[in-house]
């Protein structure tokens, strides 16, 4: 399990990326959840953590695909696959990650880079 | 379903979606299945994407539609609620989505030439990408969006490449003077040359184009031409019908026309902007994304739901490397100011505002300052 944040430091309708690779964003939705999902759209090379938080939403700030952060599906094109979810929880204030062991959607350019080849 | 491309397959989700469970026909000019249609100019163009990536819809996505391809609609009667074909066939239905699109304006006089391109479908494209690999010297006529992305992407392939634009400043239209300028001098950083205020007189060849010819005098040598000009609604099928057209099929704020049991979606439709008091036809791929779903529950309630308010316009543009985005509405604005970035850097946020208030937001390389800002348009603007 990876440490994100402190949960004070993360308001509600923000979103916190983590530098992993590939790298997983912490949603903290309006109503007060907590959601940890791959940061990068399968579409394209996007990070969600920069995109439209409505409810249990995210809309990919390019794009427009909206992923659900409770299950990773995406409703609507360009996007066709779904992100990850990930595990995510808080103690002592703190906000942690532990990532899921399934193997990312990553959008092509984005998974030639990661497996070393051009981008 | 009248159209089978972006705003055509929406409305077909839609549909499926709002729990119609009734025959559903699909009919679509071109013979391929609905695809995306922003790679063309982009990454497809470029050769970095292929035709299979461009599909829109998923392996596994099953809408129980029937799809009647390769065939154009010739024309719609109303009192027999009938779609005709140009196969001679007639299709009956009780509820029609008209999703006709719009196709590219040419160039007078520029048919059966050799090297001439226009660009909006996966036909167009393929032609254009087998052309632009052999190299050589690419002029493309207007400085729109279509125009500086072939322009772009074609300099990335080492063509040598230059845009001819009517106005004294491309995209002044939607960006405004200031930041159309802004935008449009990413041509020059990247050895473009850009011709401003050069209307084209017309082209020289035999069989292939040879050169544009300018208004002024000036011959510009190519070996291929793409004529960016614009694209107007198809909606000659539709004249006689009786359905009230305008810059396109008129539409209210929901998508109903003036005929019962008829909506329109899309590039082909000019729907009523409660924000801006005014009917306004938008090409965005966002609205006929979104669109559908409001023109979908209208047919299925016959008319009986309120519309909620649109989100502001927003498109997207990727042009030498740089994200641009744009969402609102420019022409009101009375100011534009920079929030971030600068513009020399082409790394900018400018927000646009009328009497104080934001009416629109340009972002370049700006995503995430970009989203906050969209979103506060939404929320003021509605």
């Amino acid at each position: 399990m990876i440490p994100a944040c402190r949960l004070e430091d993360l308001p509600r309708g923000e979103a916190h990326r983590l530098d992993v690779d590939p790298p997983v964003s912490v949603f903290h939705t309006d109503d007060g959840e907590l959601f940890a999902i791959d940061d990068t759209c399968t579409h394209q090379d996007a990070s969600l953590a920069d995109g439209w938080l409505e409810g249990c939403e995210v809309e990919c700030p390019l794009h427009a695909s909206k992923f659900d952060l409770r299950t990773g599906a995406v409703d609507s094109p360009p996007a066709k696959l779904p992100v990850r979810t990930h595990e995510v929880f808080v103690e002592d204030g703190m906000v942690y990650v532990r990532l899921s062991m399934d193997a990312p959607n990553l959008p092509p350019c984005v998974a030639a880079r990661l497996a070393g080849g051009p981008a | 379903m009248v159209g089978a491309s972006l705003a055509g397959l929406s409305a077909a989700r839609s549909l499926r979606k709002q729990g119609y469970d009734g025959r559903l026909v699909v009919i679509g000019e071109e013979l391929h299945r609905p695809y995306d249609r922003p790679p063309l100019s982009k990454e497809f163009l470029a050769g970095i994407l292929g035709e299979a990536e461009l599909a829109l819809e998923s392996a596994d996505e099953d809408l129980a539609a029937e799809w009647l391809l390769g065939v154009r609609a010739t024309g719609l009667d109303h009192t027999e609620r009938a779609v005709r074909l140009a196969d001679g066939r007639e299709v009956r239905a009780d509820g029609v989505v008209i999703a006709t699109g719009a196709a590219a304006r040419t160039l007078p006089g520029s048919e059966g030439l050799a090297g001439v391109h226009t660009l909006r479908t996966l036909d167009d494209a393929r032609a254009l990408r087998g052309e632009l690999a052999e190299g050589g010297r690419l002029v493309v006529i207007g400085g729109g969006f279509i125009g500086a992305e072939v322009a772009s992407t074609a300099r990335a392939l080492g063509l040598d490449v230059t845009v001819v634009e009517a106005a004294p400043t491309p995209l002044a239209g939607p960006l405004g003077e200031a930041m159309g300028a802004v935008v449009s001098g990413l041509h020059t950083d990247h050895g473009v040359r850009l011709l401003c205020g050069a209307g084209v007189k017309g082209l020289s060849g035999e069989t292939r184009v040879d050169a544009v010819l300018l208004e002024d005098g000036r011959s510009i040598p190519a070996d291929i031409v793409v004529v960016g000009v614009g694209a107007r609604p198809c909606v000659e099928w539709l004249a006689g019908s009786g359905i009230a057209l305008d810059n396109g099929v008129k539409c209210g704020a929901d998508g109903r026309t003036s005929l019962a049991g008829v909506v329109a979606v899309g590039d082909c439709a000019n729907w009523y902007d409660p924000r801006t008091a005014a009917h306004r036809r938008v090409e965005h791929w966002t609205g006929a994304r979104e669109r559908p779903d409001a023109a979908v529950a209208t047919l299925l309630a016959g008319g009986a739901v309120e519309p909620g308010a649109p989100r502001p316009p927003y498109f997207w543009s990727d042009q030498y490397g740089v994200k641009i985005q744009f969402a609102g509405h420019a022409a009101g604005a009375d100011s534009v100011t920079i929030e971030a970035g600068a513009a020399d850097d082409r790394d900018v946020l400018a927000v646009y505002r009328r009497a104080g208030h934001p009416v629109a937001v340009l972002g370049m390389n700006q995503p995430r300052l970009f989203t906050r800002w969209r979103k506060q348009i939404a929320s003021t603007t509605s």
